[in-house]
């Protein structure tokens, strides 16, 4: 009876909260034949985390997943690829290999020895080229700029010369935006239009994911832009380019700045040094703010509905009691992030423009 | 841990993912959206000089028309009073030719009556001299056989008629 009214007390929230759909039904998946603890710590970092199936929903014990790719290769056994559903959801192990449920292997495919269920602890983690929900994130966000962008291009060979429409009309503010107010103010007049596209990619391709991040119903709601990973390749590009692109005076900086004294360069170079771990700590920051700022913004959010559940299991009574404020909270949680979406991906891209325009910087 | 450890399979796929996608806007999206930009942007300048240059010559033309205007008053006046001082002179003139001509006329006048006078005069003096020389004849014819008195009267009187 009480399992009950939990459900329909749930069901309403759901109704109410068509924005994460997902996360009420997520907390179902505790709940088994006893009434098991609701634990808001593991339940958040399911949502943080990277997956290889997409869960959607549970409709009491069958779990509503996207099924995804699994591609693996392990010493012994070479590249194997299948389908996540022969995994039953962690629950099976398929061509001796499983998914991880404790400790160090939570979330990894691990290799298991004949019997299908102890962990294979000798041999190393297989690398692991699957599919995962995230991989998913990024290829549909990336389909998803190919198709605005490529359509807003047509737009401008159809409408030559005359002012913009439809899409056109959404995407040129921000287009002029970043080139005017990231790229030309950073970089300077002379350079700039060869970063501008490179600067437009990482722009949208945040901005997107950032906002797809927010939104909790599939396709969207992969937490992307907080996911280490993605940000450190993002991260990556913009060293990559400001690496290539560094001019003879940016390298003249780093190794042998004429306005440094020689004692601080020779015997010790303490001040290249200084500046190749600099040239290190650009991107790693770049890395680390995105990736935190994401992050943090969706744990808040998701504390924020773990309050109703921790509350409703004490009483239904409180739960409702709670759920109001933990709503308001959340929505405010959301709308910040909103705003936090289009900061973040301003300023990644403002820095990025930065450090193209130091590397670049004539004197 | 797993938070803050990058995944291999997912960093690869990202980056070809992303660098296939950085390429294909660059090359399909990016070039042609801000060359468009940059085109119209230039098109919008220069439509605003030309049409600043217009205005310009908007405006010099306003004022030539104004100078034109101007000139064109100016000329009529100038002739306007030209064709009042030649009239007032062709007045004047004919006004002066007229008394000249009309003095002209009286002097001539004058002298043929004069003239005509002077011969009326003659004339009269001849007949008068006829007709003396006639009565003086007829007187002598009478009187010359009666005295000498006489004839000095009639020369005398002839005299006096010179005179006159």
């Amino acid at each position: 009876m009480n399992y009950l009214k939990k459900n329909i007390f749930k069901c309403v929230l759901t109704t109410i909260l068509i924005f994460n759909v997902s996360l009420v039904s997520t907390a179902n998946t505790n709940q088994k034949e006893e009434p098991a603890k609701f634990k808001p710590g593991e339940f958040i970092m399911h949502h943080i985390y990277d997956a290889h199936e997409w869960h959607i929903c549970t409709i009491g014990e069958t779990h509503v997943c996207i099924p995804l790719l699994i591609i693996v290769h392990s010493e012994t056994k070479g590249w194997q690829v299948f389908c996540s559903t022969k995994f039953q959801h962690g629950e099976k192990s398929y061509k001796g290999f499983k998914l991880g449920k404790k400790g160090k292997y939570a979330g990894k495919i691990v290799e298991v020895l004949d019997d299908g269920v102890t962990i294979n602890e000798k041999a190393s983690l297989p690398l692991d080229f699957s599919i995962t929900k995230d991989v998913v994130g990024v290829f549909f966000s990336l389909i998803l700029m190919l198709w605005i962008f490529l359509s807003v291009a047509k737009g401008y060979v159809k409408n030559k010369g005359k002012s913009p429409k439809g899409i056109q009309s959404f995407a040129e503010p921000i287009i002029l935006f970043v080139r005017d107010d990231i790229a030309k103010s950073s970089i300077g007049e002379k350079q700039y239009e060869r970063f501008t596209p490179f600067l437009l990619t990482i722009f949208f391709f945040i901005l997107i994911n950032n906002l797809s991040g927010l939104i909790p119903i599939f396709p969207f709601g992969a937490n992307i832009t907080g996911n280490i990973t993605i940000t450190m390749c993002l991260a990556l590009f913009t060293f990559v380019v400001t690496t290539i692109n560094g001019n003879k005076h940016y390298w003249q900086d780093v190794f042998n700045s004429p306005i440094i004294p020689w004692w601080l360069k020779f015997p010790i170079p303490l001040v290249p040094v200084v500046e190749i771990l600099g040239m290190i700590t650009k991107p790693l920051i770049l890395m680390i703010r995105l990736f935190a700022n994401m992050t943090s913004g969706h744990i808040i959010a998701l504390g924020f509905f773990s309050l109703i559940f921790v509350f409703g299991e004490m009483s239904a009574g409180i739960g409702y009691g709670v759920s109001p404020l933990a709503v308001a909270f959340s929505i405010f949680m959301t709308m910040l992030d909103l705003l936090i979406s289009f900061i973040q991906a301003y300023v990644f891209t403002l820095l990025s423009a930065i450090y193209f325009g130091m590397a670049t910087e004539e004197h | 841990m797993e938070l803050v450890t990058p995944g291999l399979g997912l960093f690869f796929w990202m980056v070809v993912s992303f660098s296939i996608v950085l390429f294909l806007l660059g090359k399909f999206a990016w070039k042609p959206i801000l060359n468009a930009l940059k085109e119209r942007e230039n098109s919008i300048d220069e439509a605003l000089q030309s049409a600043e240059k217009a205005r310009e010559e908007m405006s010099h033309l306003k004022a030539d028309n104004e100078q034109i205007i101007k000139e064109a008053k100016q000329q009529r006046e100038k002739l306007i009073r030209e064709a009042k001082e030649i009239k007032a002179n062709i007045i004047e003139e004919a006004t002066v030719q007229a008394d000249k001509e009309a003095k002209k006329l009286i002097e001539k006048a004058k002298t043929t009556i004069q003239n005509e006078k002077e011969a009326a005069i003659n004339g009269i003096k001849d007949q008068i001299s006829i007709i003396s020389v006639d009565i003086a004849e007829k007187i002598i014819k009478q009187e010359l056989l009666k005295n000498k008195k006489q004839e000095e009267l009639i020369n005398g009187l002839l005299e006096e008629i010179k005179i006159n």
